[in-house]
């Protein structure tokens, strides 16, 4: 057993809040939580109690023995409203089938980060919901030491019964709690040694699957209140414009609709936050009483739209920097794809650099280069942005799928000057995420409209509004050189790295710290195109191209693959380069034997198979890929997963992640691109967006963890970034050539084009 | 505006809407009947697919003109307790992430196995192609219609 502090005094972990029913809060630091079970959960074996008592701010015990747990952090189908509660009732020592799992609130005072991003949660929540759980449990046990007159060393617990060991006696968490409720906060408890875990590491459903297949309102979008009306927007047509003037009249004038007027979201002196993120600050908005009504009027909205004087500025710069003729801020592909081939690279800076590079590149007997490259994306939540705002007096009820409450309610605050307290904010489950609800301006836009109509307002963006008025995944640029000696040693490795409007490099990854002469340049370009976080920033996109660039790489110095790769990392760990290198070379290594070794890799004839393996969000994943192509279309028959995350917390859900982050990554990087011409997204549905789709899917993923006993690390982002490298590898084998520009359809035989 | 009657998961239900409605929005909006999502409003996204007279269709494509009169089954209606064969294969899988689009994934799902009681791995992804999970649970979701396949058949 681990003994841990309740927290460096509790003042940092734990906030005691006094309830109105005279219980106790105790608000515990759940660093990263994502989400809870609710009410009515099948598995759910008892009835509801009498009375709750509140034993701590993330859990209250029923007099029959039911608990809920709460969770803080918002769900985007990541599943920690599963995975997160069964840690806490872990320590509680509970039967999961007594658990129920609600969705907390937006509560500053109680928790902390609210937030669901970076893969964070579980690592960052896991011994703040150990330490919850473990603190509750030793308040029960406390309490019934107190009413036997026992020392609390002769008391054991299994599922949520305390027994004491002399004299047989138990009693139910349900029938002590009230006792327990006024029990001390201890200053230290225990942590169960993993070994004796017995919900964590078991497969746990997910505690919203009946309501999401029956069809139960879950989500933003499903809110619908007395008196509420549906707002949508109009928005410019391009990045770089903005609103002049219009005429609303016909479309006031329509059945349902109740008023059409302009709002600016972020005013010009407005101290925004870092979510702030929004390409279009003044918008049109449209009102009425039906949403098909409304989607009627906006098309009757004559809007006239001029440049945006402030956001051409910086493209001007941009090209005439680039000896480019034609100024405008209104951005299409074509330049991005000139200006990122040509101009970025000579503004670059170094950003690590070991040995003597250019010495060695000098010498070589061979340099290879090869270039990578990747589009804008755009997130495409299944659930469009939306949200439900009630802004009346100086109070402001908002409702609706956000990643970052926390900031949202500051947006709030400096947007429409309410004091805190009077600003709350639920969370509902979030059809996807992806980085796209961390950018809450359809929120402040909600706010901003229902204090304009003095109603409540869902405000709901067509799939349209969505996808042309993105926070995109950055277009990105790099070139990998790796230099050669007579003997076909790799004696020197250069990455040049950019994009618009920022740079992908992660400078102390692999394979800095296992090669002696090591280069590595950043540069980045502004935009007028709004961007931001999508799954794995930026190693969404660099983790594919150093993978096919070591495969190539391999290839130039005859060697396995795999082999390449484990040399390198056996280099890393044996005797590193630096001392700034962000990865665990063992563990890289591990990743990579395991998926070597469950692939049959070694014995691996007539399949065209590619691997790739990479690190991010502090989890290491390899993966083997095995593809045929027909008709020039791919077909990925079988994909092998070997993922260290450390303890896995729900393996079955966690298995769902690694398959579903393997199949989104295949699919943006074959089929997924948002283009621009003057400004103007070429994409705005998804008829002309490609998605991957189910027949496109791989047949079989076989995906296995490492168990190692290690504290758990992320999952939602790190199979993502890998496989698209493995994709590259194994098309090469299968066609003859390299893949280097996503998406990779484009660049299939012209005549084999969908 | 018009009158339109409807029989939606057996209940007769009248609705006052312009008829060029779309039924998606008279589910959502006027009967709350929210189980059925809105993706994309132009069919390619699968979200919105309800039963037409036991045929799996976009409710984002059919105006309420054209679906009234006629049998529709929403989600809420597939089953009295959340028991089609299709849900519970659904559960035992565990099959949703973020779970936006599964309600349009169970329907066609359903409708598929109603004409085609055992298909193949083809016939599967031929019907369900029209139904983008952005997740990818495209694994779980092939595995559950194969269970619950077999439960009806056997």
């Amino acid at each position: 057993m681990t003994k841990v502090k309740t927290s460096l005094g509790r003042r940092s972990f734990i906030k005691s809040v006094s309830l109105a029913g005279g219980g106790l809060i105790i608000g515990f630091n759940w660093l990263a939580c994502k989400g809870p079970a609710e009410e009515g959960s099948e598995e759910l074996a008892m009835q509801m109690p009498d009375e709750w008592f509140e034993l701590n701010g993330y859990l209250k015990i029923g007099d029959n023995g039911i608990v809920t747990i709460y969770s803080p952090n918002p769900e985007i189908g990541q599943n920690v409203k599963t995975s997160m509660p069964m840690i806490v009732a872990e320590e509680l020592d509970v039967d999961w089938n007594n658990v129920v799992v609600e969705q907390a609130p937006l509560n500053t005072e109680i928790f902390t980060r609210q937030l669901a991003g970076g893969s964070q949660s579980i690592r960052q929540g896991w011994q703040s919901l150990r330490t919850a759980g473990a603190t509750a449990r030793q308040m029960l046990l406390t309490a019934a030491a107190n009413q036997w007159e026992v020392p609390v060393s002769e008391l054991s617990v299994e599922n949520g019964v305390i027994k004491h060991q002399g004299t047989d006696k138990t009693i139910g968490y349900g029938e002590i709690a009230k006792a327990a409720v006024n029990v001390e906060i201890p200053e230290e408890v225990e942590l169960k040694n993993i070994d004796n875990f017995k919900i964590i590491g078991t497969s746990r459903k997910n505690v919203d699957a009946k309501k999401i297949v029956t069809g139960q309102p879950l989500f933003g979008i499903d809110t619908y209140k007395e008196g509420m009306l549906i707002a949508m927007i109009v928005q410019p047509p391009a990045f770089g414009m903005e609103f002049k003037t219009m005429d609303a009249e016909k479309a006031k004038g329509m059945p349902g609709i109740k008023d059409v007027f302009t709002i600016d979201t972020y005013p010009e002196d407005m101290e925004k936050e870092w979510s702030d993120v929004a390409a279009f600050s003044k918008l049109v908005v449209v009102v009425g009483e039906s949403t098909w009504q409304v989607m009627q009027a906006k098309k009757e909205v004559k809007v006239e739209w001029d440049l945006s004087p402030e956001l051409t500025k910086q493209i001007e710069i941009l090209e005439k920097s680039a000896g480019m003729d034609g100024v405008s801020g209104l951005e299409s592909t074509s330049i991005h794809a000139s200006l990122m081939a040509d101009v970025g690279s000579k503004k670059s800076e170094i950003v690590r650099r070991d040995g003597n590079p250019e010495k060695a590149f000098k010498n070589a007997a061979r340099v290879i280069e090869r270039s990578y490259t990747c589009p804008f994306l755009s997130h495409n939540c299944m659930e469009p942005m939306n949200f439900f705002a009630d802004v009346s007096g100086d109070k402001a009820e908002l409702l609706g799928p956000i990643q970052t409450p926390e900031y949202a309610e500051l947006s709030v605050n400096k947007r429409l000057g309410f004091d805190l307290e009077n600003i709350d904010i639920q969370m509902t489950r979030m059809g996807g995420g992806f980085g796209r609800r961390l950018y809450g301006h359809f929120l402040v836009e909600a706010a901003v409209i229902s204090q304009k109509m003095g109603t409540p307002i869902k405000l709901v963006y067509s799939r349209e509004d969505d996808m042309t008025n993105g926070v995109y995944r950055p277009a990105y640029h790099v070139t990998y050189r790796a230099a050669l000696d007579g003997n076909n040693k790799l004696t020197a490795f250069h990455v040049n790295a950019g994009g618009i409007p920022e740079s992908p490099l992660f400078a102390n990854r692999f394979p800095a710290g296992a090669i002696d002469n090591y280069l590595a340049e950043s540069w980045s370009m502004e935009s007028n195109i709004s961007t931001g976080a999508f799954r794995a920033p930026r190693s969404n996109f660099i983790a594919g191209a150093e993978q096919s660039f070591l495969d190539e790489l391999s290839e130039e110095m005859d060697q396995d693959p795999i082999q390449f790769r484990l040399d390198l990392l056996d280099r890393a760990a044996s005797n590193p380069v630096g001392e700034e290198n962000d990865y665990d070379a063992a563990r890289y290594a591990g990743v990579l034997k395991l998926a070597r070794d469950k692939s049959g890799w070694d014995n691996t004839t007539g399949l065209s198979r590619g691997v790739a393996a990479y690190y991010c969000h502090n989890s290491y994943v390899a993966q083997i890929l095995d593809l045929s192509v027909k008709n020039n279309q791919p077909l990925v028959d079988k994909v092998t997963c070997a993922v260290d995350c450390g303890i896995v917390v729900n393996p079955d859900a966690a298995k769902n992640m690694v398959e579903g982050g393997t199949i989104d990554g295949i699919g943006h990087a074959l089929y997924s691109e948002m283009t621009f011409k003057d400004g103007v997204p070429q994409q705005s549905n998804f008829d002309t967006y490609r998605l991957i789709r189910h027949k496109e899917a791989p047949k079989t993923i076989d995906v296995y963890f490492i168990e190692n006993g290690i504290d758990p690390t992320g999952l939602g982002e790190p199979p993502f970034p890998p496989i698209q490298g493995a994709l590259a590898n194994a098309l090469y084998k299968a066609t003859g050539k390299r893949f280097y520009d996503q998406p990779f359809i484009s660049h299939m035989q012209d005549d084999l084009k969908t | 505006m018009a009158e339109f009657s409807i029989t939606i998961n057996g209940k007769n239900l009248s609705v006052d809407v312009d008829p060029t409605t779309p039924l998606l929005w008279v589910l959502r909006d006027h009967l709350k009947l929210v189980g059925t999502k809105y993706g994309c409003g132009i069919a390619q996204c699968g979200a919105c697919t309800v039963h037409f007279n036991g045929t799996a269709v976009r409710s984002c494509q059919l105006p309420i003109s054209a679906a009234a009169d006629n049998k529709i089954t929403t989600i809420e209606g597939l089953s009295e307790n959340g028991d089609h064969p299709v849900q519970k294969a659904w559960l035992e899988h565990d099959v949703p992430q973020c779970g936006y689009c599964q309600a349009g994934q169970i329907m066609s799902a359903s409708a598929l196995l109603e004409r085609n009681p055992n298909p193949s791995d083809k016939d599967i992804e031929n019907a369900m192609s029209g139904n983008i999970c952005r997740c990818g649970t495209y694994t779980r979701i092939k595995a559950a219609i194969k269970t619950a396949s077999d439960s009806q058949i056997a």
